[in-house]
């Protein structure tokens, strides 16, 4: 799981630019200004890249990728 | 087989910089410029309604076609804004175009409205004859000109376009299409009340997705890659999301052709408003593909290709 978060920190500082981003778990990354609309659909195609996962567009919310924790638990969910 | 054979577009007078918006909804024209790409866009005026700015085009295009009226097999108008449900603004144009038989249907289907209205016609048109589609949008009096509706406020505009789809010669001929119908996300886009609603993170997020995944199965399915054609023609909703789609299809930012930094997103109206635009600055006949694709409400989206006639 820890290695998982870290690829996951990787991918959301890769696709936004901001290497020194580091978010807390439950930090909303909308409102802190992490990822605004267009980075945010950068993110989702970084993680099916990353994890090669497929995000199906039943799950293209931005509800499901608001903060690290929830992040973290989708991957999970589909690597399961 | 179909052709698009003339286009036609008609815009309001009044135009209203990023300036008079900001002051409104409590941002910069500069915020406004930067997450739209628009600098201006046109509001229609009191007495204008989705019906006569759609009269004007339909002119317009029937006028470069030199067809008259009469001529029209169908006629098809898209617009998520018309004032009334039904009978939507269709019923009212072909009267105004003296036409008391001709069958009028309404495509209430904002932004991919019109893009469905030529794929319908493609398919209707060998049948009854030359189908006149229509985009028509009075969007700026469904936006709330606040700091609370800045997100929507900043990036309409009206207007509206028009195609003729012949069954016997054209511009181009329409080649194949794609279109697409996901409901389960239609609560992220829709008009309700009068009032647009858009959870923009959202829309733009299956959008981005959408979009390219229909040009890619198109483009494939038509043994074509995506730098084969001469223009892409999209739905001109946000210029960064056109960017985005570009980029997805590995395809210069150039080939999609732009007009909303002048018009905003006039939702149904924009793709045959931008086609009418794109047409006109031709000076020799088209000779490679062309590719239409837009975005909306339902959520709906598709994509259509045109070959060389």
């Amino acid at each position: 799981m820890m290695e998982s978060h870290a690829r996951v920190l990787s991918v959301l500082r890769s696709v936004t630019g901001k290497a020194e981003a580091d978010p807390g778990e439950d930090e909303s990354l909308f409102s802190s200004g992490i990822l605004d609309s267009f980075a945010l659909a950068d993110f989702v195609s970084g993680l099916e890249e990353e994890f090669g996962v497929t995000v199906p567009d039943s799950d293209l919310s931005a509800r499901k990728f608001d903060t690290l924790r929830k992040v973290d638990a989708y991957i999970a969910a589909k690597q399961g | 087989m179909a052709f698009l054979r003339a286009f036609g577009s008609h815009l309001p007078a009044r135009r209203v910089g990023n300036d008079e918006l900001a002051a409104l909804t409590g941002v910069t024209p500069e915020w406004i410029l930067n997450v739209s790409g628009i600098s201006e866009r046109r509001f229609a005026a009191d007495d204008e309604t989705v019906a006569s700015l759609g009269l004007a085009a339909a002119r317009n295009c029937l006028e470069k076609a030199a067809v008259a009226p009469e001529s029209l097999g169908m006629i098809l108008v898209a617009s998520g804004s018309a004032p009334r449900f039904t009978p939507g603004a269709a019923s009212q144009i072909a009267a105004e175009l003296g036409l008391t038989e001709t069958p009028a249907l309404d495509i209430p289907v904002a932004s991919a409205g019109s893009l469905i209205g030529l794929t319908l016609a493609s398919q209707l048109a060998p049948k009854v004859g030359p189908v006149l589609v229509i985009g028509a949008e009075t969007m700026s009096r469904a936006v709330d000109r606040t700091p609370e509706g800045k997100d929507t406020a900043i990036l309409f505009g009206d207007g509206a376009g028009a195609c003729l789809v012949d069954p016997d010669s054209g511009l181009v001929r329409i080649a194949d299409f794609t279109l697409h119908t996901d409901g389960s996300a239609s609560e992220i886009l829709k008009l309700e009340a009068g009032r647009i609603h858009m959870q923009g993170l959202n829309v733009i997020l299956q959008a981005s997705r959408k979009i390219p995944r229909a040009i890619k199965t198109l483009l494939e399915r038509n043994s074509l890659a995506p730098d084969a054609p001469a223009v892409y023609l999209m739905h001109q909703a946000n210029l960064n999301l056109i960017k985005r789609v570009a980029d997805t299809l590995k395809v210069p930012h150039e080939r999609f052709f732009t007009n909303l930094e002048r018009y905003g997103n006039t939702s149904a109206a924009s793709l045959l408003i931008a086609a009418d635009e794109w047409f006109a600055a031709q000076t020799k006949p088209v000779s490679a593909p062309l590719v239409f694709a837009a975005f909306g409400t339902g959520l709906n989206w598709g994509a259509l290709l045109a070959l060389p006639a």
